[in-house]
């Protein structure tokens, strides 16, 4: 069980937390000019790197935040996490 | 009968403390700190216990969780099906029945051992209190906080100063940051700590192999290092004559350490090198064959004699009662390899030791670390019979039965576990794995090392269910169950529930004698010709303010909630990015900057996660504030014909006329007194008011309702009776007509989107190429020949009349069914391929091994004018 520091209440367990998959995945503007293919794209497809990678994770059980992460997919080690609008850590 | 207890020695016993238990119907005696395996080998005992396979007699081989033969039962003074012999330390009364490596369980009910949980967060945790264990300990106590050693046998010696140490307490599973799950028995009772540590210390030790050679399972032959424990730790000397077959010097020791006790010992070692040990052996008098090694075991069934092949090519043989096994050493590293810990082959210790790598909160010290002896790298004796030499007794797996996978053509060690069970076992394959693992590479030529024993995960040793599901609170503890205000009143009036959710909802009342179909047909008949009234309290319902709340809503729902007037009410439906039915409900708009949202009941948490998701992750700029109201709003549904009179002779302020007070219209006011915002919503078709009152007057609204009907024979009516009288009307049960699967336009619900208002939630979606399909799935009715012939739900549809060979083409399924008491007949929903298309055709439906032949109709089988809603 992973410890996650929200940005907003601290270092608490992984079970008050909410996973929310890939970040920085900006709605589409007008989704209506997008073809199929791009619209599928958006919907259905995501990065699956090995290494560091940017997720989303919501403080359920705590104060319903959503913010940012990067973890480490080889090592499951989360390195940071930020809030909204922050920009990620290098 | 060869073993027995010294006069001194032992320091894990207490001599003054004797005890006696039973072992499958024979009284044993031992003292306080004596395991069932060794007060059985004080007792004399080499055999004991059987083979699960072939039922080969067999004995104690460990003295620890690597036990792969000796299990019992723990019939008193509680229940355990099967634990190791090496693992169970007698208490007064225990008694317990050899297993043949499977647990029974009884046929009477059993009372599970209790268990509580605990939370501890300590600055280290050590795992094993063996002298890496108990030196890190100390180290740490000086200056890292709380410090936790723990380990799984029932002794600790020397506990070190400063430090909390918990006996009988195994470390089952090492996760993310520190995180341990530790199983401590304690007598009776279990106890699960959870264990956050800043730094975990591994210090779990080495488990010694044994060697594959023909008749090595023979009751007698064990580990050299169990032959040492059982000495040092229970004084129990296992032999008289004792072979010690050893690759390294730990083996050495032990036959020293026997030989010192007063047994007759020889030492057989493979190595050719004649090194100081062997000096040292033979100073003591003790017989060393060197470059020698054990080809067989004989006995009857318990060893007798050893024969071994000398280096000069002799056959002899030695009299022995025991012959202990060391092979080499294997580090446990298992209970770290889930988290990242890797292990590389070592040549002069013949093992795999940790690589160094892992997360930088988890040192792994001593044995564990590969702080073992060096060994002389052998592992299958050549001479004789490969179906004699066993590599997992517990599975009676043999090198034979390994030369079998790899000869059908498996390479990888992973496969080769599953293919002949080695390493499946309740010990795991500790003593097998790395054995196994070599006797693989050696049959494809490969080196020793080429590949290492399967991976290990959690748990470390088995841990029963009972420990893990922790204090029995009865079901609130284990999941809460949501009860409304009005819950005592349906207690007392015999109501039938239904879970929905975690709400307890009734789903019918019963009068004297009624089972569910009569009740179910007297409540829907009060309904349609009466009144009635419904409990409907679970509804989510979520408060939506700010200046704007409609914009939101119009992203979020399919159909316009922003044109909405104020007092008005409008259904919606909500959908996924996918364009898929997630949940449905209506919005009332209480004032231009507030809405209150109802969701289904079971779906209320996760509309308000939506909501909240879209506001903050994406849509920042518009000020809106969702707040959870469910409970803040009770419900009482009063529908039917008498309704509009049930509700005034209630007592209310509120003009209930169709003109002044519309349908799809909410009015604030009071009822019985108290305040109430009644809404005209149907979800029956009848005539309905919905009074949604504070949770405090819930019960005397309810009880005002029911005094008030009295007259037109009101009924309470449950959740099953609202299920026929909304699918009489063809309206969905997001979730039992939907199963994320279904657009709008499935549902034939495509009159509710509003493709001209802009963007919302799913909109891109309805018109994907796959959305559009011709061959969709359509909500439609169907109606059987035989019209009290009801479809079970789930039913899969077919074209033909005669029930295809599988794999056939399904064209749907059936989602609701019902006997429809207004209809006269039985009524069903269904998901049917091209099913508007189909409406006045004939489908079939599979039950059983016939098919029954279906009319396709529309889904509304009652009131299709929708006449009723007015009274």
């Amino acid at each position: 069980m992973l410890l996650i520091r929200c940005p907003w209440c601290g270092v608490r367990d992984e079970t008050e937390f909410r996973y929310g998959g890939q970040a920085h995945l900006a709605y589409p503007v007008d989704p209506e000019t997008l073809s199929d293919a791009e619209w599928a794209d958006f919907l259905f497809m995501r990065d699956n790197p090995k290494g560091r990678w940017a997720e989303r994770w919501m403080h359920a059980a705590g104060c319903r935040r959503w913010f940012n992460a990067i973890r480490d997919t080889s090592t499951h080690r989360l390195v940071a996490t930020y809030r909204q609008g922050e920009e990620p850590p290098p | 009968m060869t073993g027995r207890r010294l006069e001194t020695g032992g320091g894990w016993i207490d001599r003054s403390r004797p005890l006696r238990f039973t072992f499958d119907d024979r009284e044993v005696d031992g003292f306080e700190g004596d395991t069932v395996a060794s007060a059985l080998l004080a007792a004399g005992e080499r055999a004991g216990f059987v083979s699960p396979l072939q039922g080969r007699p067999r004995g104690v081989v460990t003295a620890g969780v690597e036990e792969p033969n000796a299990f019992v039962e723990i019939a008193e003074p509680w229940f355990e099906p099967i634990r190791p012999a090496t693992m169970v330390n007698i208490v007064d009364g225990l008694r317990v029945v050899s297993r043949a490596g499977v647990g029974m369980l009884p046929d009477a009910a059993i009372a599970p051992r209790p268990a509580r949980h605990t939370h501890r967060h300590v600055g280290v945790l050590v795992i094993g209190a063996g002298t890496a264990g108990r030196a890190a300990a100390s180290e740490a106590a000086v200056g890292e906080g709380r410090v936790l050693l723990v380990d799984e046998h029932h002794v600790v010696l020397e506990p070190p100063g400063g430090v909390t140490t918990l006996a009988n307490t195994t470390a089952s599973g090492i996760y993310d940051d520190g995180y341990v799950l530790c199983y401590q028995r304690e007598g009776a009772h279990d106890v699960i700590h959870h264990v956050r540590a800043g730094r975990v210390v591994l210090a779990a030790g080495a488990h010694e192999r044994p060697l594959a050679f023909v008749g090595n399972d023979r009751p007698g032959v064990m580990l050299a290092s169990a032959a040492r424990a059982y000495l040092e730790r229970f004084g129990v000397l296992v032999g008289h004559h004792v072979v010690v077959f050893s690759t390294n010097h730990a083996g050495h020791e032990a036959a020293e350490a026997m030989h010192a006790a007063g047994a007759q010992v020889t030492v057989v070692d493979p190595s050719p090198k004649v090194g100081k040990a062997s000096e040292r052996l033979r100073a003591a008098g003790i017989e060393v064959h060197r470059n020698a090694q054990v080809v067989a075991t004989d006995g009857d069934p318990a060893l007798r004699e050893v024969t071994i092949v000398g280096s000069d090519g002799y056959r002899s043989i030695l009299p022995a009662d025991v012959l202990a096994v060391s092979g080499g050493w294997n580090p446990t590293v298992q209970l770290a390899r889930g988290m990242g810990v890797g292990v590389g082959y070592d040549d002069a210790r013949a093992c795999f030791v940790h690589d160094g790598t892992g997360p930088p909160w988890l040192h792994v010290v001593g044995a564990a670390a590969g702080d073992v002896p060096a060994a002389f790298p052998i592992w299958v004796i050549d001479d004789g019979d490969d179906a004699e030499k066993y590599v997992e007794p517990q599975r009676d797996q043999t090198v034979a039965d390994v030369a079998r996978a790899v000869g059908g053509g498996l390479t990888s060690a992973e496969h080769v576990k599953r293919a002949t069970y080695i390493g499946t076992t309740i010990d795991q394959g500790r003593t097998s794995g790395v054995l196994t693992a070599e006797v693989v590479n050696r049959l494809l030529g490969w080196a020793p090392g080429a590949q290492g024993p399967t991976n290990a995960r959690p748990p470390y040793t088995p841990v029963p269910f009972s420990a893990l599901a922790g204090i029995d609170g009865g079901p609130t503890l284990l999941d809460p169950i949501r009860v409304t205000p009005i819950h005592d009143w349906h207690e007392a009036h015999g109501a039938v529930y239904e879970n929905v959710g975690q709400w307890k909802r009734p789903r019918y009342f019963p009068l004297d004698g009624e089972d569910m179909d009569a009740a179910v047909v007297r409540e829907c008949r009060a309904l349609r010709t009466g009144v009635g009234v419904l409990d409907a309290s679970t509804l989510g319902k979520i408060d939506v303010c700010g200046p704007d709340a409609g914009t939101f809503l119009d992203r979020m729902y399919t159909n316009r909630m922003s044109n909405l007037a104020v007092g008005s009410i409008r259904y919606g439906l909500m959908l996924g990015l996918d364009g898929m039915v997630f949940d449905d409900g209506v919005a009332m708009r209480l004032a231009e900057d507030r809405y209150v949202v109802t969701t289904t009941t079971g779906g209320a948490a996760a509309v308000l996660e939506r909501f909240e998701e879209w506001l903050q992750t994406e849509w920042t700029d518009l000020q809106v504030y969702c707040t959870s109201v469910t409970e803040q709003w009770s419900v009482v549904a009063v529908g039917g014909p008498n309704a509009r009179e049930v509700v005034a002779a209630s007592g209310t302020d509120i003009n209930l006329d169709n003109e002044a007070f519309a349908f799809m219209r909410f009015r604030d006011g009071t009822v019985a007194d108290v305040p109430v915002r009644m809404c005209r919503i149907s979800f029956t078709g009848e005539l309905s008011y919905e009074l949604h009152v504070s949770p405090w007057h819930a019960r005397h609204v309810w009880e005002s309702v029911m005094a008030a009907g009295a007259s037109f024979g009101i009924a309470p009516y449950g959740t099953e009776t609202m299920h026929v009288l909304r699918a009489e009307k063809g309206y969905v049960i997001v979730g039992q007509e939907t199963d994320g699967t279904q657009t709008p336009d499935d549902l034939g619900m495509g009159w509710i989107v509003n493709p001209g208002k802009g963007d919302f939630v799913g909109k891109r979606s309805l018109v994907r190429s796959d959305t559009v399909r011709a061959d969709r799935k359509h909500l439609v009715g169907l109606l059987t020949d035989d019209p009290a012939f009801r479809l079970p739900e789930g039913t899969q549809v077919v074209e033909a009349a005669t029930a295809p060979m599988p794999p056939a083409h399904m064209l749907g399924w059936v989602t609701s069914s019902y006997a429809s008491e207004a209809g006269g007949h039985s009524i069903a929903l269904a998901l049917i391929e091209r099913g508007r298309e189909r409406r006045g055709g004939t489908v079939h439906a599979v039950v059983g091994d016939r098919t029954i032949a279906c009319a396709v109709t529309d889904p509304i089988f009652y009131d299709v004018e929708g006449a009723r809603r007015d009274g």
